[in-house]
């Protein structure tokens, strides 16, 4: 299970939007590979009936009144940072391929 | 005049700010010399990405014009404060030490480093870190190396090794780190300074850019426990903005610094002092151990079996929430982007997402992302994240256990003093392994602290990790202060 191959690499590079040369998809198959051996431990803790942890200190979900609250951030500084920015609104290229 | 200056900089927050109390330096003075420092060893050390010095001034001024005024702000008001490049600094470059956010300027302020500026503190610069905060040794930043000033051949421990490296430099009388599995502990072990890691929640992370977000903690890096106390009462406390900080009032933490230790009850683990260890260091922190049981501390051995397993637990946990954090990074909004390349101009939405992020992206950052994703996707969800989640639950337990039997418990912060560049970095897990002495308390929300204990024959330092239950920082910084005041290594200094 803990042993990646070359096609699981190129997977999980398309789920993480990355891509990677060929001598990338070997580095990080054996790097991968390896850390996930090392967390494969795991599986000889037993666990049955255990809950989950995901919140550590005990603290439940917290609501807020629907307003907005505090200054809003202008279209000028959102405008700084943003590659391309047109009529109040970022501009990327069409979700399919123009080609 | 000019020679008490020169000294001004090693001055510990605290004492820094008695002398502008009592108007013998004003934040000016303190602030010139702190630049002055930096201009002669900042070459030698390169612990910042950006240097303030220009805002640092302005706001040097202030703080004295205030003090004229008798409307000082607090007790750290005109004090030089370094912020580790992770803190969104509202029109302060921030980079996360990464090229995707190479020309990142925050239109807002953290939160904690707004209630600094609040307090009236003065920002020195942006220090260097790993690239996300991901690493062990601020050798995966994009930007430089950050060199320990106690060995310039050394790494100075990450992530935040730029703040450990310019506290411990005299480059700033304090800094502000995070620590997600040590990121505050380790680099100050490796410093010879203190680094606090408070209880989960304590301190907001509101604009700190999010790495793992169930295990994120903000804390102080001083040269004295005192000090991290004093910068504890300014940074904890609930924030609106992150509704992880718990609505629980904020103690004095400096008045809880000098109750006597005797008879209090220090749990040694033993699944800390084990394999990997090196003995200088496994000596020194025993040699601490006997020293708190000299100011009268009952010393009692005990167990968590289950943090064999937090290391793993963690890295199955903070790589999936990495990979969540990390997905806001798209070339669409901020950072690098191939959307306003003039070359080779993104032809696709998904063709700007992969070109941003593929060349945006360090490796440490691409690995653990795929680790992540790894991890979620379907097929190895229960196998790998739902099954570290339920063994999260058992670290955490073990630790519930042993504060049962204990009031604090001593171990050391990392198994080895600061290694040289280049010898880890080749090989990943070997530096997740480094961290396996501090990785456990975050998964338990603990709070942590590491106090400098000695120095290996090579002269580098070694610190001591001490550690409470959730919410026990002021027995915390109790026991710490006083295994600070009875070390009695203060005081020295790296030469540089």
């Amino acid at each position: 299970m803990s042993k990646l191959s070359k096609e699981d690499v190129l997977h999980i590079a398309k789920l993480s939007k990355l891509r990677l040369s060929n001598a990338e998809v070997e580095k990080f198959r054996g790097q991968l590979s390896s850390v996930l051996e090392y967390v494969g431990e795991l599986s000889k803790v037993d666990t049955k009936g255990v809950d989950a942890t995901a919140q550590v200190t005990g603290l439940t979900n917290i609501f807020d009144d629907d307003k907005i609250s505090g200054e809003r951030t202008s279209y000028e500084e959102i405008k700084l940072n943003a590659p391309e920015f047109e009529e109040n609104a970022f501009k990327v290229p069409g979700v399919f391929d123009n080609n | 005049m000019a020679d008490q200056n020169s000294k001004l900089y090693q001055l510990t927050l605290k004492k820094a700010s008695e002398k502008l109390k009592s108007g013998e330096i004003s934040s000016l003075d303190l602030t010139k010399a702190v630049f002055e420092r930096i201009e002669t060893v900042e070459p030698k050390v390169g612990a910042f990405i950006t240097l303030t010095k220009e805002l640092a001034l302005k706001q040097a001024k202030e703080s004295d014009k205030r003090r004229v005024a008798e409307k000082t702000l607090s007790e750290i008001d005109g004090i030089p404060i370094a912020v580790k490049d992770l803190f969104c600094t509202k029109d302060v470059r921030t980079t996360a030490a990464s090229k995707i956010l190479d020309d990142f300027i925050p239109t807002f302020e953290s939160t904690a480093t707004q209630k600094l500026w609040d307090a009236g503190a003065v920002l020195i610069g942006k220090t260097n870190c790993d690239q996300f905060a991901m690493g062990s040794s601020t050798e995966t930043s994009a930007y430089k190396e950050t060199k320990n000033p106690w060995d310039l051949k050394r790494v100075p421990g990450g992530s935040s090794g730029g703040s450990a490296a310019a506290v411990s430099a005299d480059m700033c009388m304090a800094a502000l780190g995070t620590d997600t599995g040590g990121s505050i502990r380790q680099p100050a072990s490796l410093c010879s300074i203190v680094g606090l890691k408070p209880t989960y929640g304590r301190v907001s992370r509101y604009g700190v850019i999010a790495m793992a977000s169930s295990l994120d903690c903000i804390g102080p890096m001083t040269k004295t426990v005192e000090d991290a106390a004093i910068l504890l009462n300014i940074l904890a406390g609930e924030d609106e903005s992150d509704g992880t900080t718990l609505p629980i009032a904020v103690p004095d933490y400096q008045k809880s610094l000098d109750g006597n230790i005797k008879g209090l009850k220090i749990g040694i683990p033993k699944e800390f002092f084990g394999e990997g260890m090196d003995p200088e260091v496994d000596k020194i922190v025993r040699e601490g151990i006997s020293k708190l049981k000299n100011l009268g501390a009952n010393i009692v051995e005990v167990s968590l079996p289950t943090v064999k397993y937090a290391l793993a637990v963690y890295y199955v946990i903070m790589p999936a929430e990495v990979a969540s954090n990390l997905a806001r990074y798209d070339g669409v909004r901020y950072g690098h982007s191939k959307a306003k390349s003039e070359k080779r101009k993104a032809k696709s939405l998904e063709e700007l997402y992969i070109d941003s992020r593929t060349e945006g992206f360090g490796d440490e950052a691409k690995r653990r992302i795929m680790l992540g994703n790894y991890v979620l996707s379907s097929g190895y969800y229960d196998a790998y994240y739902k099954k570290a989640q339920q063994v999260r639950t058992l670290v955490k337990r073990d630790f519930e256990e042993a504060f049962r039997k204990v009031d604090i418990l001593a171990t050391p912060v990392s198994p080895t003093a600061a290694f040289k560049f280049g010898e880890k970095s080749g090989s990943p897990l070997e530096m997740y392994l480094s961290d396996i002495h501090t990785v456990p308390i975050n998964p338990a929300g603990v709070p942590a602290i590491s106090v400098p204990a000695g120095f290996t024959s090579n002269n580098l330092p070694v610190g001591m990790q001490l550690i409470a239950p959730q919410m026990g920082e002021e027995k915390l910084l109790n026991v710490a202060n006083q295994f600070e005041k009875i070390a009695g290594i203060t005081n020295i200094k790296p030469e540089l």
